[in-house]
């Protein structure tokens, strides 16, 4: 079952007459010619759709939260910065269907009561920004972008935004202060976004997926859409495979096949490489724990894992991880846990903002050790004082990103110790190019 | 102030700008500051001084909040570089796809290290964090265009053809 | 509204925070800040220094909040229970913010013109641990003149925001501001400029460090050296409510008078600051009253009795052996193995 990718791979289907022929922009004429807004919101409410982006805070409670003083303009932005290392689904479902969003952008709005929305798409990703606003030029010259939109009554207009290169501007309060033209530093919540967001107005940001998958959800109603899935995860997910797997890309899932399916069926991953095996995956995009083989598969209880919100949770972070954005990153036996998790704090450490001191110093320390350990000049006690910086940066910044940046560093150590031990203690072997510590006895030790 | 008599977009540069100040409230124009300053990059290559006070005054905001927002994202060029920006991704993923043999390979047949700029002009190396293409790594950009899937063979075809 | 913090409960005007409620009950209460600054709208929350934990969020809704919170921007409700320097997971939150704060400082108090009233010095006597688990080099700048009255040591820097709130909020155009970003972030005018306005010296009294200086005043005195004597003067740009600072018989620095937080109370212009430096200039007051961080009033004004804060007891009662035996011999391996 796919809802946002089906016709993904149609020619031409980034112009609106292909999108169209495959059933494109009817949610928008139901929604207009026939729906309240608040019936919209209803619907969404009822598909139980979680928050794309990472966090999986339910969509339809977050508009349901907006605040709509009289007189005051309302925003919906969507949060197109995809940045977090192992995700790129939104790159490719933009670059692919950019109509896709864009309907589901018209009928959000249209639920939320927003006459002006923004795509704020990362910056890198200008040819992306180009194939959208050519696309958002069709919908204005067709009629479904603008004013009294398919006679409704109803005003639209939809701008597409770029940022400047800041992982930082995909947390939603630094998104809104970049989309002011200012520095992206979040801001200290409350007051939230559904209060005073964009320019101190009430303002909904929804991630790209989310919001496409709306267009769905008021075409086939919130109750068919929740039956896709299992429990409180519903519908489907874009998934993003990188590493070493036979296919990497994009896939659209529906919530709740297993790991092990999603990683070695044909119909997904196909596989690890040839000749490989598996050793780790981060699940969620670079800031959810890694996890080992055994325990990405199965839980720690001997169930098998389900790609879900919750079995991927399962255990909390001593044994389990997160679903997150979908950034799915598959290691083999091949792959160094300290290098990669050196490259990881060197990214949180290039994109933390430097407002609040213990991400701005928190994470500069931890790179600079995982630094020393990768090139032998580790101490045994900097692995217990990165698991300690770690945890004095957890919960304790502005926003997320402190704890982005503490998680992986945190589980790699604790499921990976002996590989940094092996790195403090051999030094002379862990500095070989291409040298990796093999676990004694484990499923992934050739 | 600097002198920003020198330097001005082009007609429909400018009549762009208008349109992209046009996207926000009114009052609102320093909204357009990332767009603006990407025009200006696009226009002269790098963000100098003069370059951001002329943003500025197009914005009528004070340079000093054009300086922060410039240094603050890591797209803009503050200082001069060569023809072709070559940003490659040096994150985890792409280090996966054997990204560091093939930067390693970039870097060597260009005869310069990250951050800095052939003798001739022509090419610059940066590092920068992941660019969301992931499943499609390593990867590299020029400007706007993504470079995919890059082996060392296929570094050496773009070179060769920028190069000439 | 009534809110507990560390078993005592106060009533305080609803919209207060906090940290305003815990100033209320004293300074054996009051959070430490090292970014909020009650004058300046928009200060604080970053520092992370006056984190407390939330047990009970209100009366109607009595859960703890599951993080710690910043004092200095988390209003209070009714019913509300805080736990500040009772709580062992705010002490030890606390000593991690000292030890991030000194992680890239250079620790040149000996030479700094801000010791002895540096609220970083008093953050980590507080708070602070006495052994330092960093081997790693500081990241370093060099000190720049921002204009002829202003020095800048952007190494001492903690990032408060407070001189570009002052800045934006009591002078006319901002001409300096935040550059970068992360631990590279750095005070700046950009391009080489100084930073020339009638009020702009008042940068130098929000510093909660020694990262802006008053350049008339460098390396005349060690601060408990001087005696700060009140005084005023009929000027036409500000209140000309000023403290002195003499050493001898000489004015050798002006200030703008600050209450027991440390908050200036009023802003003063440059000519008073920078140019009226004869006690003739001047109508006497009276001694300073001398607020809560204090080297200066060590025997010099028997008449001010000040309660030690809990965290000053807590320090003696912790007394920290100086330890600094670390190992670098490893430092001297070679740098680049791979």
């Amino acid at each position: 079952m796919k809802i946002l990718t089906e016709h993904i791979d149609v020619p031409g289907i980034e112009t609106i007459d292909v999108f169209r022929k495959h059933g494109g922009y009817s949610a928008l004429e139901k929604a207009l010619k026939t729906m309240s807004p608040d019936e919209v919101t209803e619907e969404v409410k009822k598909s139980g759709l979680r928050g794309r982006g990472g966090a999986g805070f339910p969509v339809g409670m977050k508009w349901s939260f907006l605040a709509k003083p009289e007189g005051v303009p309302r925003y919906l932005v969507c949060n197109a910065d995809e940045s977090e290392p192992g995700t790129f689904k939104d790159h490719y479902l933009m670059m692919k269907s950019p109509h896709t969003l864009i309907e589901g952008m018209i009928v959000s709005s249209f639920a939320l009561g927003a006459n002006t929305s923004y795509i704020y798409v990362r910056g890198e990703l200008m040819y992306v920004i180009h194939i959208l606003e050519k696309a958002i030029q069709e919908c204005y010259d067709k009629g479904l972008l603008g004013k009294n939109i398919l006679g409704s009554g109803y005003d639209l207009d939809l701008f597409v935004q770029p940022g400047g290169g800041a992982y930082i501007c995909g947390e939603e309060t630094a998104l809104l202060e970049s989309l002011e033209g200012k520095r992206g530093n979040p801001r200290n919540k409350p007051p939230f976004p559904a209060v005073k967001g964009l320019w101190q107005c009430p303002t909904v940001v929804n991630n790209v997926e989310s919001i496409a998958a709306t267009s769905w959800i008021v075409n086939n109603g919130g109750e068919e859409y929740a039956k896709l899935g299992v429990g409180r995860s519903t519908g489907t997910k874009l998934i993003s495979v990188s590493g070493h797997v036979r296919k990497p890309g994009v896939y659209e899932i529906p919530l709740g096949i297993t790991v092990e399916d999603f990683i070695y069926a044909d119909e997904w991953c196909g596989g690890i490489r040839a000749g490989h095996k598996l050793k780790a995956v981060v699940a969620g995009g670079s800031s959810v724990p890694i996890l080992p083989a055994e325990l990405i598969l199965t839980t720690a209880a001997g169930e098998k894992r389900l790609m879900t919100y919750e079995s991927l949770s399962d255990g909390g972070f001593a044994t389990g991880t997160m679903l997150g954005s979908g950034g799915f990153v598959v290691m083999d036996e091949t792959t160094c846990i300290v290098h990669n998790t050196l490259t990881f704090g060197r990214f949180y450490h290039h994109e933390s903002c430097g407002q609040c001191s213990p991400c701005r110093e928190g994470t500069g320390w931890m790179d600079k050790i995982l630094y020393r350990i990768e090139h032998g000049q580790g101490r045994q006690e900097d692995i217990d004082l990165l698991v300690d910086v770690a945890k004095k940066i957890e919960g304790n910044t502005i926003c997320p990103l402190g704890d982005a940046a503490a998680w992986p560093v945190a589980a790699a150590i604790r499921h990976f110790r002996d590989e940094f031990e092996w790195h403090v203690k051999h030094p002379e072997k862990a500095t070989q190019p291409g040298a990796v510590f093999m676990r004694e006895g484990a499923s992934w030790t050739l | 102030m600097t002198n920003t008599q020198t330097i001005q977009f082009p007609a429909d540069t400018l009549e762009l700008v208008h349109k992209i100040i046009n996207r926000y409230p009114e009052g609102k124009q320093k909204s357009a500051l990332l767009p603006v300053l990407h025009l200006a990059q696009a226009e002269w290559r790098w963000c100098s001084p003069e370059v951001m006070d002329y943003v500025a005054s197009l914005l009528n905001i004070k340079p000093i909040e054009v300086y922060e927002v410039a240094t603050f994202y890591t797209m803009f060029h503050l200082e001069p570089v060569g023809e072709h920006v070559i940003e490659y991704c040096r994150t985890g993923p792409c280090c996966l796809m054997g990204g560091v043999e093939v930067y390693d390979h970039l870097k060597k047949k260009l005869g310069i290290e990250t951050g800095e700029t052939t003798a001739d002009g022509k090419f610059t190396i940066k590092e920068v964090e992941c660019l969301a293409a992931c499943g499609w790594g390593p990867v590299f950009q020029i400007r706007e265009k993504y470079y995919m899937n890059l082996t060392t063979e296929k570094v050496d075809e773009i070179i060769d053809e920028l190069s000439k | 509204m009534k809110v507990t913090i560390d078993n005592i409960t106060i009533d305080v005007e609803p919209g207060t925070t906090i940290m305003q409620a815990a100033r209320q009950i004293g300074p054996h209460i009051a959070p430490p800040a090292m970014c909020y600054y009650e004058p300046l709208k928009g200060s604080g929350g970053k520092c992370r220094g006056c984190l407390v934990k939330v047990t009970a969020g209100s009366e109607k809704d009595p859960r703890p909040m599951p993080k710690l919170v910043p004092s200095c921007i988390t209003q209070v409700q009714e019913g509300m229970v805080v736990e500040n320097t009772v709580n062992e997971q705010v002490l030890e939150a606390r000593k991690g913010v000292v030890e991030f704060l000194l992680l890239n400082h250079p620790l040149d108090c000996p030479i700094c013109d801000q010791a002895g009233e540096c609220h970083l010095q008093d953050f980590s006597f507080e708070h602070g641990v006495s052994k330092t688990r960093t081997v790693e080099e500081r990241n370093t700048f060099e000190p720049v003149d921002l204009g002829p009255y202003i020095k800048l040591n952007m190494n001492r820097c903690v990032l408060c925001y407070r001189c570009v709130y002052t800045a934006d909020q009591i002078t006319e155009g901002r001409v300096h501001g935040v550059m970068h970003r992360g631990d590279h972030a750095e005070i700046s005018t950009y391009i080489e400029k100084a930073i020339d306005n009638d009020f702009s010296g008042n940068v130098i009294d929000v510093c909660p460090v020694g990262a802006l200086t008053d350049k008339t005043y460098r390396f005349k005195s060690r601060v408990w050296f001087s005696k700060p004597v009140d005084a005023s003067c009929d000027c036409g740009k500000c209140s000309g409510k000023v403290t002195l600072w003499y050493k001898g018989d000489d004015v050798i620095r002006v200030t703008a008078r600050k209450n027991i937080w440390g908050e200036v109370t009023s802003f003063i212009c440059n000519t008073c600051r920078f140019e009226k430096k004869k006690t003739s200039d001047w109508k006497i007051e009276g001694p300073m009253a001398v607020p809560r961080h204090s080297v200066i009033s060590a025997n010099k004004y028997a008449a001010n009795k000040i309660t030690p804060a809990f965290p000053m007891k807590q320090a003696a009662e912790q007394y920290k052996k100086i330890d600094d035996n670390r190992d670098r011999s490893f430092l001297n391996a070679p740098k680049e193995l791979n």
